[in-house]
């Protein structure tokens, strides 16, 4: 099979061609490795999608459903052997003596580490540009941001430099990306794939999943990925096993829209698609009601506070004793722990780090802390009421398409509204996918559905029907 | 500068309590881009949340828990083989009072 050929085909079609003989692992392998090698020593020139490739003459061995087909990992999974930094200088050079589970069961089944993509530092970001080693470019358009924090996983996959890529999910870290880069991005239900091994960010919120070409490729991935883990108190084993989805039609299926994520605040070009897709939805025989969710314009307030606030206390542990680097000539301990936190934390976290201490510091706990976490049972119970009513919710993914390196860099709280749609799911623990919607101007739109916990394989139905209505032909120009 | 909800003394409080040294030059700017983020979150200020209860986690776990089974650990020289100073097969670190 041609290069050429073999990048078009989805990570499920790469399997079934090496099971039937048409296509060796190696050559798929191969063609992909020799494209990420190639990102990666173009530096600035390139999409900088990693921060490790995988070493030539390096043969996929994995046997199972995924034999063969190379897995693009988001940095901040760990991996034995390989960098994994989280896109941090604290983590700069650290080798993880065991790896995720997340990981593991994907190569268990077969599937092959390609590379480790870059990413906002711990995962704190919408653009990628927080990242210790570089921007990733949108490949749309390389003077754009390709969304965040998984980044890279979204660009590599949009770039054909991968057939598909593990990401995480806090407030939108998976579907934004996936929205800017014109993929499909699945954050599962809370707990459904194990956080073992993933550098925490906020650990009530973290949640790992699949980056693809098509919807197909996210269920394929997550079904191999999904279930209960001992090592990760939180992991649950899904009530249905994960099924390919095959709906073609939207007969019976309620699907409602609710007023305050789809107006204010959504750029004209990203409401005209989403109307669309509401039309589409509609001629595949959907019933569209309005739903309210009156909480959710409170609902980025609320994870502007639990985010960070967890994220003080997971990043207490990089101190420069165990892992990562240090700075050098402190006088005592508490001036070696102040240093290396100045030298190797980004802005971005520093900033993350010093909000979400304030906020569980004595005097503010209950204004902020405590607050935020009733807001967010009223947004758990939003979103309870609206499921009485209907089976699956629809929002635009993002609030705008992709917007330009440094168009927000100087202003924390613009870059925060980029995950206004997205942030209000993942309060509530539900999975949402981002799927295609079109283009505004020359640049991919997301769609987002959101269903009930533990929804995914209508989710995944529901997904799949829209996107063959949508017919997006995905085509990202290829370097 | 708009209303500075956190100055500069606040910052560097909480900078100590993060464990976190902050350069000169960036005290200023944490102090007027907090204050920017803290004014925008200090809006569920604004809700009536008297019989709300707080939710920590958002799916129901039972049984969590697994058995109490000692599992091996790590060898020492493979966790050691990632700190930046190591001695006697402990992580080496400066005294806490120089």
């Amino acid at each position: 099979m041609s290069d050429a050929g073999i990048l078009e085909l989805s990570a499920r079609a790469a399997a079934a061609a090496i099971d039937a003989g048409s296509l060796s692992a190696g050559e798929l392998f191969d063609a992909y490795r020799a494209r990420a090698a190639e990102d990666r020593s173009a530096g600035e020139q390139g999409l900088n999608c990693f921060t490790w490739v995988a070493p030539d003459g390096q043969a996929p061995t994995g046997q199972g459903e995924l034999a063969g087909v190379p897995l693009a990992v988001k940095d901040l999974f760990c991996t034995e052997g390989v960098p994994s930094q989280s896109g941090s200088r604290i983590l700069e050079g650290y080798l993880p003596p065991y790896t995720a589970t997340a990981v593991q069961k994907l190569t268990d089944a077969g599937a092959s580490l390609l590379a480790k993509t870059n990413q906002d530092e711990f995962a704190m970001g919408s653009s990628n540009e927080n990242s210790a080693f570089g921007p990733v470019r949108n490949p749309w358009d390389r003077e754009r941001v390709p969304g965040g924090s998984s980044g890279g996983s979204a660009a590599a996959v949009a770039g054909a430099l991968a057939p598909w890529a593990l990401g995480t999910d806090t407030g939108g870290s998976i579907r934004q990306p996936a929205a800017m880069c014109g993929i499909v991005g699945l954050k599962p239900t809370y707990g459904s794939v194990s956080r073992y091994g993933m550098i925490a960010f906020a650990s009530s919120l973290d949640q790992a999943g699949p980056l693809t070409r098509d919807v197909a490729d996210a269920a394929l991935m997550l079904a191999h990925m999904s279930g209960r883990d001992p090592r990760d108190a939180t992991s649950l084993q899904i009530p249905a096993a994960i099924a390919l989805p095959s709906a073609e039609s939207l007969r019976g299926v309620r699907l409602g829209v609710p007023g305050e994520l789809t107006g204010e605040g959504i750029e004209e070009g990203v409401l005209t698609s989403f109307r669309a897709a509401l039309e589409l939805a509609r001629g595949l025989g959907a019933e569209i009601t309005e739903v309210a969710l009156p909480h959710a314009p409170h609902a980025l307030s609320a994870y502007y506070v639990l985010a960070p606030a967890e994220a003080s206390s997971n990043l207490a542990r990089f101190d420069g004793v165990r892992y990562g680097m240090r700075a050098q000539g402190a006088q005592d301990l508490l001036e070696m722990y102040t240093r290396t936190r100045h030298d190797g934390f980004g802005p971005e976290v520093k900033r993350r780090i010093m909000l979400g201490t304030y906020a569980l510091s004595s005097g503010y706990y209950d204004a902020y802390y405590g607050r935020a976490q009733r807001v967010r049972t009223k947004i758990s119970e939003d979103f309870a009421a609206a499921f009485e009513q209907v089976d699956f919710i629809l929002t635009p993914t993002a609030p705008t398409v992709a917007f330009r390196l440094g168009e927000k860099t100087g202003d924390p709280l613009a870059m925060y509204l980029n995950d206004y749609c997205t942030v209000p799911m993942s309060l509530a623990g539900i999975p949402a996918i981002s799927i295609p919607s079109g283009l505004s101007d020359g640049l991919p739109v997301g769609l987002q559905i959101a269903g009930p916990a533990f929804s995914e394989n209508g989710l995944l139905d529901t997904a799949h029907a829209l996107e063959l209505a949508i017919g997006f032909d995905g085509g990202a120009p290829r370097v | 500068m708009r209303g500075t909800v956190i100055d500069r003394e606040e910052v560097l409080h909480v900078a100590r309590l993060a464990r976190l040294e902050l350069s000169d030059e960036e005290i200023e700017p944490m102090a007027r881009e907090l204050s920017a983020v803290i004014e925008h979150i200090a809006r569920i200020g604004e809700l009536d949340l008297a019989d709300v209860p707080p939710t920590s986690h958002v799916v129901e776990v039972t049984g969590a828990l697994r058995s109490d089974e000692p599992q091996p650990s790590l060898p020492r020289e493979v966790v050691l083989a990632q700190a930046p100073a190591v001695s006697d097969e402990g992580f080496l670190v400066p005294s806490p009072q120089a």
